[in-house]
């Protein structure tokens, strides 16, 4: 199968890899996917929490080139973005951007699952409902 | 002719310098191709010899008047021509026979190693209806052989796949079981391919063709993955059929043969494509001349040159499988490594994803078992079979080695691979995890 070259770019040069302390207050983690899939990626962001800009993030993938580079791409999108507005982040994005093929479509699903997750957790650590949070994107 | 100029490298000798090292912050870059390429090395770099080999230059030398003077059909009778061909394809068929214990006699032409098992298993079920409905497989053979089960199964036969241990063999107890001597269930044929195209481990053939004449069962076995790499002998292994195929040994594609005994006892099968009678009614259709000569001459040289040939293979296997181990941490050989081909090894690299892999290694050819290699997405059913999880499935590589490669290019195999399981695993939430000690069985997956 021949790899787009965005693809290929993140895969040989991915951004944001590392770990941040899943402990901190200020970071939210997401793991999703399994082992068994094939596939498992872990976005985590550190917000700001007076401006709730996502200031930081980094992500660990085990998956196919086309699952590492979706989740790279998923950490640059999201970078300085408030969480209101990556969370408007849609898998159709990550499929354009990267011109993924249909077999890989559940690549970028898993990267818009996994920036879902590392925001949610984040708002359960510091009691942030969604509600709450609608009002300060209404406010934004 | 040289090896090089007989692969057609791309004469990229230093390496493609394309990839431009990493601007993040952690410096992660999968892909390091600046280095120069050893001395003996060219890119691209074939080891996937199970999937099929390079064409031996000498084999092209004996089929290459076949495609020009020495055009005539085998079955014209009549003049110079014909018998030419005729004569050709008889010395084809006695290198064949030789290779295995068999006769010329013995020996049917057909278009391929999938042609052979259909034309066996259907041949075979069609014949001996009357005698029984029922065929033993097992289930890590090839899709040509289960696929055509499935195929007999709605035609009423019944098919018993057996399992296999976790290292790949079938438990021998487990086929005198399943045999049935009596009623109209009884087993007409057992199938049991002589070595693994994934995982390379050779079943007890032997054994089991002891087994099957004592029942009166005939005994089938695929030996794509095994004749002219390892002994094959049909008289002392008791085998009833045997199907090969030319390009897994230096031969072209589209022409393999399938051994029917004549003797002791004779076998039977019912032709599956009609026409002309060619191969004594038992396959019609004009033979392949070239493909056919091509395919004994690929015998021959494996008759004389397999014996160093194998010793060769294994060493350079063992001393890929010796780096790989001892460079990197949490590394798995897949199947019995006693009972194996020699040119083969399939490991898994635990917590890379192997289609990653390949994407990091992308100037050497070799086979994943990782479903997202795979049309359906569905990691390898020959590792499922083992009893490895699918996340094990997912990390393999199939390293084929063959005739054509060198220590040197062993050597950079070992050193690519090396160098991106290290890169990918940097990149692995799982190997962190793993690392800090997190029991990865305990997390609650949520599988999609």
């Amino acid at each position: 199968m021949a790899y787009s070259d965005k693809v290929v770019d993140h895969y040989e040069n991915p951004r944001n890899v590392g770990t941040l302390d899943k402990s901190s207050e200020a970071v939210g983690t997401g793991l999703v996917g399994a082992p068994e899939c094939g596939d498992v990626m872990r976005l985590q962001i550190r917000v700001n929490p007076a401006t709730q800009v996502i200031e930081d993030a980094k992500f660990k993938t085990f998956g196919c080139g086309s699952a590492i580079a979706s989740s790279s791409l998923a950490t640059e999108w999201v970078k300085g973005r408030t969480i209101n507005q990556a969370l408007t982040i849609s898998n159709t994005d990550i499929v354009k951007e990267l011109a993924l093929p249909p077999v890989k479509i559940h690549c970028s699903v898993l990267a818009e699952d996994a920036i879902r997750a590392a925001i949610g957790d984040w708002k359960k650590k510091n009691g942030v409902a969604e509600e709450t949070h609608a009002e300060v994107a209404v406010a934004s | 002719m040289s090896l090089q100029n007989a692969i057609g490298h791309n004469g990229n000798g230093n390496g493609s310098n394309d990839a431009v090292p990493g601007t993040n912050s952690t410096g992660v870059v999968i892909t390091n191709s600046a280095a120069p390429l050893p001395a003996g090395v060219h890119l691209p770099l074939y080891m996937d010899n199970h999937a099929t080999t390079q064409l031996d230059p000498r084999v092209l030398d004996a089929m290459m008047p076949y495609f020009t003077g020495k055009f005539g059909n085998a079955a014209s009778r009549n003049h110079q021509f014909g018998w030419e061909a005729e004569k050709a394809v008889e010395i084809a068929r006695e290198q064949i026979a030789k290779l295995i214990g068999a006769t010329a006699k013995e020996i049917i032409f057909t278009s391929g190693a999938t042609e052979s098992d259909n034309l066996a298993l259907k041949g075979v079920a069609e014949m001996y209806r009357e005698r029984g409905r029922h065929i033993i497989t097992q289930v890590t053979e090839h899709k040509a052989i289960l696929d055509t089960c499935k195929k007999l199964e709605k035609q009423g036969f019944r098919v018993t796949y057996l399992p296999v241990m976790a290292d790949g063999l079938i438990d021998l107890d487990d086929l005198k079981r399943a045999i049935v001597t009596e009623g109209p269930e009884k087993t007409i044929l057992v199938s049991i391919m002589f070595a693994n195209n994934e995982i390379g481990v050779i079943q007890p053939i032997a054994e089991i063709g002891k087994i099957c004449h004592e029942k009166g069962v005939f005994f089938h076995t695929d030996a794509v993955q095994a004749v002219g790499k390892v002994p094959v002998d049909v008289q002392a292994m008791n085998i009833d059929m045997l199907s090969i195929s030319a390009h897994k040994l230096y031969g072209p594609k589209g022409v393999g043969a399938l051994y029917v005994r004549r003797r002791n006892p004779r076998v039977q099968i019912t032709e599956q494509i009609n026409g002309g009678g060619h191969e004594r009614g038992m396959r019609s259709g004009t033979l392949n001349v070239p493909g056919i000569v091509g395919l004994g001459a690929a015998c021959e040289i494996c008759m004389n040159e397999m014996a160093g040939e194998a010793v060769r293979e294994a060493e350079l296997r063992d001393h890929l499988r010796a780096r790989l181990e001892n460079s990197l941490d949490y590394v798995h050989v897949n199947g019995n490594m006693e009972h194996h081909l020699p040119g083969n090894l399939n490991m898994s690299f635990v917590y890379v994803e192997g289609e990653s892999l390949l994407m990091g290694i992308n100037d050497i050819a070799v086979s994943s078992g990782s479903a997202c290699t795979s049309a359906t997405l569905e990691p390898s059913y020959v590792l499922k079979a083992l009893g490895l999880g699918d996340d094990v499935a997912h990390s393999s590589i199939r390293f084929g080695l063959g005739r054509f490669n060198t220590r040197a290019e062993v050597d950079y195999v070992a050193d690519k691979v090396i160098d991106v399981v290290r890169k990918l695993r940097e990149l692995s939430p799982l190997y962190e995890m793993v690392k800090e000690g997190i029991d990865l069985t305990k997390i609650e997956w949520a599988a999609h």
